[in-house]
């Protein structure tokens, strides 16, 4: 399906060139067109990996060529990548990598220089932070970002924005309509809630939280937005490894219940080796491995990344 | 269980807010039954309700959206002078007081309204402070304008011009709005109870709208705006809501007070005015409706009292806001304040608990 995506474009742009070929020279078109017969059509090789379960469904996510330039530095360059329906995948890569700008790139906060976004097909060319939201792919922020004045189910109801109507003259006097969201508002976010256990908090002021439950709230807050796609940017920064473990529990809890796919940037590497199925190693700005976890604890080009070329080795050899 | 206590915390503090302003009311006019009220406060009364409402409608920009606007008095200017046009004309074909006066009202809202909207449009697209910029001379072209417009009215109606009161070609009649003399001969509808019924309106207007999904939308926009794009928030709609039913509401607020008065001035909705409007919200503190009411009914009522400060007025607001500006945005003194409120908070505890056992009861039957 997604290989269709792609050829159908590559032929568009074929098309374009035999287009501008026409116009510059009618006797070199014909040319083409006499040959045409005597192509050799190959396979175009593919770097993208899915899970094998997913492989006969559109994946949720492509991107092809995606780049963006701050000034000078190339902050990310080339970037591709596929996820499948229902994978837990992972990005990472050392600080500085430019991890955090692709979440950025997919989720239109920064405007991509280059490339192409897909979600389940539709290109996010001219969409907006929030438009990227309603074509289905909701984030966690790095940098904790919740509306620390408002209370934890306020949170999530405010995740709900777009699941729950209600107009704003119904709100305003207090029409039948509003009565009955405010219930539906009320009655889904404990459950959403209920996935991390929060139930209980659920009028504590978000600003207010422990660390650990403020990430744990963002997720349910991105969940809220019924998502096909969840972005956690270090969903364990600052947890001990008790509560990163049952983290790990939680976000193939998350996968299987909601069946939607996960992808995760981290630095604990437990954690990533623990439950992602496709990792994409980041470094400068450019994914210099992909693969499962093993074939990346074993690739040499990340093992440089992370520990630096360690040259009195080579020497030796 | 839990949950019902904390639900009813803002219920309970709405129905504060809505008791004191009916207790006042209800206090004020055993007062003046009883004579007790000297005539400069009665004089005051409806002013201190039109700048009750102001107070609550800035609140909704500057308290619950976040956002800087200068030039709320534009809003009521708008307001009051298409309130008292329409006030005017329907006021010799109906005998009601009351419903002259609701529909003028009605009509000041909707043309504060479009003016909020057509000032908010362009400004909330863009990220930033431009609010703040764009309103201070919307308040000032506004009082340009108004300070060049002449309505009269006869018996085919009525007329506009911009240039003179000749130039409306009136055949007999009178003239409503001149200019800078602003208007005259204005039918003087207004009254408490009017004030009140309008406090009570703009007080259910903005709770309910807090309180409501548009509400926590504005509000989530205020906190974090990028979070509120990522979970799929039209920034520039909520912000637009929150401006354009802030506008209206001062508009509203501006018909209730240009006719409790036989003639007003453009001039009299200036840049100062609006100043005044922020120093209620702010020293009412930011968000707090109910504080800034209370600043609004204080700071109207103070100046009259101390007539010995004068002129000096506008210098002490000037020094207070900025005072009050320093205070909540230094950390120091942010944690001091925060550390005496924890420890009355603590001391206040066991009565607290009370009271919530109390509620717990009754909403068990
Ligand atoms: N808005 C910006 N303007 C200029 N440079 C930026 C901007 N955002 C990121 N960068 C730069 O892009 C590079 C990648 O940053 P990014 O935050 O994506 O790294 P990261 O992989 O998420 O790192 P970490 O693991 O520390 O979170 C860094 O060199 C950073 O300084
Ligand atoms: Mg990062």
């Amino acid at each position: 399906m997604s290989s269709d995506v792609r050829e159908v474009k590559g032929s568009q742009s074929v098309a374009a060139t035999e287009k501008k070929a026409d116009a510059l020279s009618a006797e070199k078109g014909k040319r083409d067109a006499s040959t045409g017969g005597n192509v050799k059509m190959v396979p175009v090789p593919s770097d993208s990996i899915v899970p094998e379960r997913d492989a006969n469904k559109s994946p949720v996510l492509e991107c092809r060529h995606l780049g963006i330039d701050f000034g000078g530095l190339r902050a990310v360059d080339d970037f591709n990548m596929m996820i499948g329906r229902t994978e837990i995948a992972g990005l990472i890569g050392p600080n500085g990598a430019g991890k955090t700008t692709a979440f950025n790139l997919l989720t239109k906060v920064y405007n991509p220089t280059r490339g192409t976004v897909l979600i389940d097909g539709v290109d996010t060319a001219g969409m907006d932070i929030s438009k990227v939201s309603k074509a289905g792919i909701a984030r966690t922020f790095q940098n904790i970002r919740l509306f620390n004045s408002l209370t934890v189910e306020e949170n999530v109801r405010i995740g709900l924005h777009n699941q729950i109507k209600c107009g704003m003259w119904s709100g305003m006097f207090r029409l039948p309509r509003h009565w009955a969201s405010e219930k539906e508002f009320h009655n889904k976010s404990l459950e959403l809630l209920d996935v991390f256990h929060m139930a209980g908090n659920a009028n504590e002021v978000a600003g207010s939280l422990p660390y650990g439950a403020q990430r744990r709230l963002e997720i349910v807050r991105a969940l809220a937005t019924n998502p096909k796609l969840l972005l956690l940017d270090e969903p364990a920064a600052g947890m001990n490894p008790s509560e990163t473990a049952e983290l790990m529990e939680t976000i193939v809890r998350i996968r299987d219940e909601f069946q939607i796919a996960i992808l995760l940037i981290e630095h604990d590497m437990d954690l990533v080796m623990g439950i992602c199925e496709g990792i994409a190693v980041l470094n400068f700005g450019k994914i210099i491995a992909k693969g499962t976890p093993k074939e990346i604890q074993s690739d040499q080009q990340v093992i440089e990344a992370y520990l630096g070329k360690q040259d009195d080795a080579k020497d030796g050899e | 269980m839990e949950r019902i206590k904390n639900l009813n915390k803002t219920t309970r503090s709405n129905i504060i807010t809505f008791a004191i302003v009916i207790v006042a009311f209800v206090v004020m006019q055993a007062l003046i039954a009883a004579h007790a009220v000297s005539h400069s406060i009665i004089g005051l009364l409806v002013p201190i309700c039109a700048y009750v409402c102001m107070s609550i409608s800035l609140n909704l920009v500057v308290g619950i959206s976040g956002e800087l606007s200068l030039g709320h008095a534009g809003f009521m200017s708008v307001g009051a002078f298409s309130g008292l046009v329409v006030a005017s004309y329907l006021n010799a074909s109906i005998n009601s007081v009351p419903l002259c006066l609701f529909v003028s009202i009605v009509v000041a809202g909707i043309f504060a309204a479009i003016a909020g909207f057509l000032v908010g449009l362009p400004v909330m697209r863009l990220r930033g402070d431009y609010l703040a910029i764009v309103t201070l001379a919307f308040g000032e072209i506004i009082k340009n304008l108004l300070n060049n417009l002449y309505v009269g009215m006869d018996a085919k109606g009525l007329h506009f011009s911009m240039k003179s009161a000749q130039a409306l070609g009136m055949d007999g009649g009178k003239i409503l709005i001149e200019g800078p003399k602003g208007a005259v001969g204005i039918p003087q509808l207004s009254s408490f109870v009017a004030g009140f019924i309008l406090i009570l309106f703009t007080l259910i207007v903005v709770l309910n709208l807090v309180n409501s999904r548009t509400g926590r939308a504005i509000m989530a926009v205020r906190d974090n705006r990028i979070a509120a794009e990522s979970v799929g928030i039209n920034v520039t709609k909520y912000r637009l809501i929150a401006f354009v039913v802030s506008a209206a509401l001062a508009g509203m607020a501006g018909a209730l007070y240009a006719m409790n008065f036989s003639s007003i001035a453009p001039k009299k909705f200036d840049f100062n005015t609006s100043i005044l409007v922020l120093v209620f919200v702010v020293l009412g503190g930011m968000g707090n409706i109910r504080g800034g009411m209370i600043a609004a009914a204080v700071l109207t009522v103070l100046p009259e009292q101390l007539r010995f400060i004068g002129d000096y007025r506008m210098l002490i607001y000037s020094v207070v806001l900025i005072g009050v500006m320093i205070v909540t945005n230094n950390p120091k003194i942010q944690r001091v304040l925060g550390d005496f409120k924890e420890r009355f908070r603590r001391r206040g505890n066991g009565a607290a608990q009370e009271v919530d056992s109390l509620e717990g009861g009754a909403s068990d039957e």
